[in-house]
């Protein structure tokens, strides 16, 4: 079996129509939103193995990930990569809010029409 | 409590790699066993930590509401579970139960099928040419197994990929240890050494020569009664021919050799003459069932038993008038959010009307009760466990007659 088919087959739909409890829309970003929860558990036990490893294999030391001090230059990386995650995953707010600005805002779909015109 | 101890006030389901392995146990890498700690710590925290705030918005919210608006209270599990519906604390608790089996479905099918190739090999390599694995490839699946598929399982028990896959018998034995949360065990098999052990202590002369379970699926229920009973021949029937081939080689590998499997229905067991078997045994198995095949299969049970002989079925307990309105729509959620169709209905039948019904006599039932057997060193105990999963733990009714 090909990885294709079996990742398409993994999340094959069981056979009856699916019960809806909440909005469908809000269903479905909760379900999307569980699955990340999940693989974020999964990536976070893999660390967790990783530092019992190292911590057995003496390349860490017990408690040295806890008393971690970034220097400056690191400290700096560590923060800048949260803020341009954050702004990753909130892509979607800080577009809204811009278009707050942007009254005159038109959509491609009327721009069509006119850019098409015949005369 | 110990003070500022987790590990010792630890409660909740073992990691996953207690699990026992047999030959034919998918490969599981670190992240799929980790994604099965945390749905077995999803459904755990579900059932301790967000059902009790189902309960109280039923008690607070749920049933004044309905009285109110109806002058009277609730008077049955269906109207309790429409009502429930209306209510944002079921709602959200459904929701995430759903999809918490979605994705249990999806992560041990994916485990499952990356390596179905390797296990139908192991699969052939283990069964082919014993006479203890006899497919019936014309037999046909009923309607109340192909309408829907049970418990969100997709292809349920009987689809095979190709010929000779053991897929679906994989998926449902590596992984079912996110549902059971490891109550049932080692091997999942908790079930049939809680009938074992019910069956010596309360038949302690009883010494059956031969052995049937009707829905033994993979063997997990099955095994212990060969094993308890090493001299007796144990015959598992089921519709599935991927679970019967990956039970044959899981038995083998485990080093059970009493066994054979056999694909048939249990509406139709002609194959054996009447008074074929000493002991007939259902477990977790009436409720995926219609209830004309349940009155068939009874019926069956009475042809097949021999005189002096017993017929067992365990399930989880019945709705009887004691138990309080939203524990029954709750235990309904499987039937109707969890593709369990016949649940509902089965668990209001009488079923000693149903015995007497097939023949057997009222004064020869058998009524008890069993808690899973399991390795206590490893694994928690259904008995000790003051939490309500709501049909899903590990304790059941055992329903049965003697001839
Ligand atoms: C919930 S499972 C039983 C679990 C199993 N006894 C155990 O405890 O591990 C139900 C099984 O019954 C089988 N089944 C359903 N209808 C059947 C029938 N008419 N004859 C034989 N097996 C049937 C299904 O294929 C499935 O494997």
């Amino acid at each position: 079996m090909s990885v294709t088919d079996a990742l398409r087959g993994a999340g094959a739909k069981p056979a009856g129509k699916r019960p809806y409890f909440l909005d469908a829309e809000v269903e479905r970003v909760l379900a999307i939103t569980m699955s990340i929860a999940q693989e974020l558990a999964v990536s976070r036990q893999r660390t967790d193995t990783l530092e019992r490893l190292l911590l057995e294999k003496g390349v860490l030391s017990q408690g040295e990930i806890d008393s971690f001090v970034p220097d400056r230059a690191a400290a700096a990386e560590r923060a800048l990569w949260n803020q341009e995650y954050i702004a990753r995953i909130l892509r979607i707010v800080q577009q809204e809010n811009e278009a707050v600005d942007r009254p005159d805002d038109i959509a491609s779909e009327d721009v069509a029409a006119e850019v098409g015109a015949q005369s | 409590m110990s003070k500022n101890d987790p590990a010792a006030d630890y409660d909740g389901p073992p990691d996953y790699r207690v699990i026992g392995r047999h030959a034919l146990f998918p490969q599981t890498n670190h992240d799929e066993i980790e994604r099965i700690n945390f749905l077995a710590q999803m459904n755990r925290h579900l059932a301790a930590n967000v059902v009790p705030g189902v309960k109280q918005s039923y008690e607070r919210r749920v049933a004044p509401a309905f009285e109110a608006s109806e002058g009277r209270p609730i008077a049955n599990r269906h109207e309790a579970r429409k009502a429930l519906l209306q209510d944002p604390a079921f709602r959200t608790w459904s929701a995430l139960r759903r999809l918490t089996m979605e994705q249990r479905q999806q992560a041990g099918r994916w485990t499952a099928l990356r390596q179905a190739e390797q296990l139908a090999e192991k699969a052939r390599e283990l069964t082919e040419g014993d006479d203890r694995l006899k497919l019936d490839s014309s037999l046909q699946q009923p309607r109340y197994v192909s309408a829907v598929d049970h418990h969100c399982m997709p292809g349920s028990y009987h689809t095979e990929y190709f010929p000779g896959d053991v897929t679906n018998g994989a998926n449902y034995d590596h992984a079912g240890f996110v549902t059971t949360s490891g109550l049932l065990g080692k091997y999942s098999d908790g079930g049939g050494h809680a009938v074992a052990r019910w069956v010596k202590r309360n038949l302690p002369d009883f010494q059956p020569k031969q052995i049937l379970e009707i829905g033994g699926t993979v063997g997990h229920s099955s095994l212990p009664l060969a094993q308890a009973f090493p001299e007796a021949e144990m015959t598992i029937v089921d519709l599935g021919a991927p679970v019967l081939r990956y039970g044959l080689g899981r038995a083998k590998s485990l080093g059970v050799d009493n066994v054979r499997f056999v694909q048939a229905s249990g509406e139709d067991l002609s194959i054996f003459p009447d008074a074929s078997f000493d002991w007939i045994q259902t477990t977790m198995f009436l409720h995926e069932l219609s209830t004309s095949s349940m009155r068939a299969i009874m019926a069956e049970t009475r042809r097949l038993l021999r005189p002096g002989g017993i017929v067992l079925h365990v399930e989880q307990p019945q709705y009887a008038p004691e138990m309080p309105l939203f524990e029954q729509a709750m235990r309904d959620w499987d039937a109707y959010y969890n593709n369990e169709p016949f649940w509902s209905r089965m668990h209001e039948m009488d079923l000693d009307a149903e015995m007497i019904a097939a023949g057997f006599e009222r004064d020869q039932l058998i009524h008890g009760g069993v808690t899973a057997v399991v390795d206590r060193d490893l694994f928690p105990d259904a008995a000790d466990d003051d939490k309500e999963d709501y049909g899903r733990k590990a304790a059941w009714h055992v329903i049965g007659a003697t001839v």
